[in-house]
């Protein structure tokens, strides 16, 4: 390349520099110097630099909630691993005319807005919605079930969430494995469950991680999920940023931020350490 | 052979995927301690069979008994037999001793004996040290011999090698022919090997099989489908072959024939029932073909030398039985320093080594593959 070539190439990769240096790391910096700040009356913050936010977070009332959240997003990983990891392996096995069929209709849903969406479960586990009709004109039940606005019902619309998170790149992770390695395990005599376990898994590992980080680092943030389907019971971290943003302690809802940054961070950094490719994030 | 019982037999073997048949009614029976190779040009059949047999592929129709036990219905793990495969299929996240102790593991063989036999096999095919290697750590040919370590670690009945040389240079795999058959009589073990390279076949081998489109064209030893290719394909397919295309003009008694190409009548001796009028290819190797100043025994023939080269040694001559006809003929190159282009010369071949095929329509690759064969 001359110097021309490199000056026209810097030109093209210019408004890249500029986005990521305006939206993410101005941003960023803004969030972080926001949580070093006292509260203050007037314009938000009082003007010293503090770390008072990041002790105060040790504070039962905040420290549970980041218990309570890191809790919830660990058991959506766990269940969308256990329902996401078999789902995309056989998708995988799938002849590609059906597999196709089935990514469509795993990704149709995410063209509806995501609150749309929650609003039909809302509908579906209300008191005297269609499950609860069916299973009392089933016989089975003779009250109806308090099913929304329960941690069960929270619980469930993350999991229906993310869900495809954690499909696609395990399915994705499958259909890259060679086959003729897996007919090997078999060939030397393993049988074909035995051949899953110490070949097929390992060898798409790759896939069902970045499906965890991918479900995980969402699932600490989808505080309307809370507010939807769980009725705010319990308070997740983001439900706690949005009312501290509500009562504008600005300062305390960074100082929370950036902590939930960091844990996303640190999970990330996991999943590199592991071997993670950054590039298996990128979905599709 | 014959009165041994086969170790394994292929009783009628038919592969349908459904758009059509790989494999014709496949029969054949493969003896204890036989390095048997199923050749032929890719897409005819010689995979899909090895995988039938390996049971990774469901078989259409037909039986497969080994040791005169019908193991048709039987998964992969429950045959004692072992593939090496084309594209080895190392477990990539498995070093060479975990690879090779695999099989032995699942069988519940105990560590120390896993660890002493991993030990053998490794010095079988001479990989020695290499316990802690990770397969990307490896060279093709290392790569190579770590598979057929694997599979003949577990002392299959029978060795079964899908084209396993075919990923390896020339030199390398010239190399790992001999290292194959070492390794066979060292351990004594049946091979059932697929390639579609001739001179592989022929070097290694104690019975070849020529599949063509899912069918048997010949089966004998390599000295048997080189000297007496019984169709034309396997004449064209095996070594180089002077293919001269013709009719038959005249039967005399005691197997001998005339057989007219183009413009010169060749005499033929041969023990099929050729008619007059029958369509035949006569096949000459071009080292059976002799030519001198003088005439002598079988050298009935007259021609002209046309063209001269030399190559690895030998000495490669074309001489024109008339304008139309040409045979080319190989020397040894130090015999043939008073041959000039333009020379006449007698030319003739010991008739029971240039047997007579009849002709027949191959389809066209097939077709210029054998004639490429012919004349390169």
């Amino acid at each position: 390349m001359n110097r021309k070539d490199k000056r026209f190439a810097l030109l093209l990769k210019l408004p890249l520099y500029l986005w990521t240096v305006l939206f993410v790391l101005a941003a960023m910096g803004y969030v972080i110097a926001l949580s070093l700040q006292g509260r203050g009356e007037l314009i938000g913050v009082s003007g010293q630099w503090t770390l008072d936010n990041y002790a105060r977070l040790r504070e039962p009332q905040y420290f549970q909630v980041l218990v309570n959240s890191l809790r919830l997003a660990a058991l959506t990983t766990l269940f969308c691993a256990l329902i996401g990891y078999p789902f995309g392996y056989l998708m995988a096995r799938l002849k590609p005319a059906s597999r196709s069929i089935v990514t469509m209709l795993l990704v149709v849903p995410f063209w509806t807005n995501s609150l749309i969406r929650i609003y039909g479960w809302r509908i579906l586990l209300i008191g005297n919605g269609p499950i609860n009709t069916l299973l009392m004109n089933l016989g089975w039940i003779q009250q109806p079930l308090k099913l929304l606005n329960t941690e069960g019902a929270v619980f469930l619309g993350m999991v229906y969430a993310l869900v495809p998170f954690m499909i696609l790149p395990s399915s994705t992770a499958v259909e890259k494995l060679d086959d003729s390695v897996v007919e090997a395990a078999r060939d030397l005599g393993a049988s074909p469950l035995h051949a899953f376990f110490t070949v097929t898994v390992p060898l798409t590992l790759s896939g069902l991680m970045a499906g965890c980080v991918l479900v995980f680092i969402p699932s600490t943030g989808l505080f309307f999920l809370n507010d939807l389907l769980g009725g705010s019971k319990t308070m997740l971290a983001g439900n706690l940023i949005q009312s501290l943003m509500k009562s504008r302690d600005l300062p305390m809802a960074s100082a929370l931020s950036v902590l939930m940054l960091a844990v996303t961070g640190a999970v990330i950094a996991l999943y590199r350490r592991a071997g993670g490719d950054a590039d298996g994030l990128g979905l599709f | 052979m014959s009165e041994q019982t086969p170790l394994l037999r292929l009783e009628n073997l038919c592969k349908d995927y459904g758009q059509g048949m790989i494999l014709h009614h496949l029969n054949l029976d493969i003896y204890p301690g036989e390095f048997l190779t199923l050749l032929g040009p890719s897409g005819c059949g010689k995979t899909t069979t090895l995988r039938m047999i390996a049971g990774l592929e469901s078989v259409t129709e037909g039986r497969v008994w080994l040791e005169g036990r019908d193991i048709t219905g039987l998964p992969p793990e429950k045959r004692p037999l072992n593939t090496v495969f084309q594209s080895y299929a190392l477990f990539p996240h498995m070093n060479v001793f975990q690879n090779i102790a695999y099989g032995l593991k699942v069988r519940g063989i105990k560590k120390p004996e896993q660890k002493q036999r991993v030990e053998e096999a490794l010095r079988l095919v001479r990989l020695s040290g290499y316990e802690k290697r990770m397969p990307a750590q490896l060279s093709g040919g290392q790569r190579q011999r770590v598979a057929i370590a694997r599979a003949a670690v577990l002392r299959p009945k029978v060795l079964l090698l899908d084209e396993p040389l075919g990923a390896l240079d020339l030199k390398l795999r010239q190399q790992m022919q001999t290292e194959l058959k070492r390794m066979q009589q060292e351990m004594g073990i049946t091979f059932l090997y697929i390639t579609h390279d001739q001179e592989e076949a022929l070097n290694m081998s104690t019975r070849i099989v020529i599949l063509r489109e899912g069918r048997v064209e010949q089966i004998g030893t390599p000295e048997e489908v080189y000297e007496h290719p019984q169709t034309l394909f396997a004449a064209g397919f095996i070594g180089q072959s002077n293919l001269l295309r013709g009719e038959v003009t005249a039967v005399h008694p005691e197997n001998r024939f005339t057989l007219r190409v183009e413009d010169v009548e060749l005499p033929v001796l041969s023990d099929r029932p050729f008619a007059v009028d029958d369509r035949a290819v006569l096949c000459l190797r071009p080292q059976r073909v002799r030519y001198g100043f003088q005439p002598q025994h079988q050298m009935e023939l007259q021609g002209v030398i046309r063209q001269k080269y030399y190559s690895g040694g030998m000495q490669h001559t074309l001489i024109a039985l008339s304008d139309r006809v040409t045979v080319k003929a190989v020397t040894q190159a130090s015999e043939m320093d008073q041959f000039q282009i333009g020379d006449r010369v007698y030319v003739g071949w010991n008739q029971t080594h240039a047997p007579m095929v009849p002709d027949e329509k191959l389809d066209e690759k097939l077709d210029s593959e054998a004639a490429g064969e012919g004349q390169g």
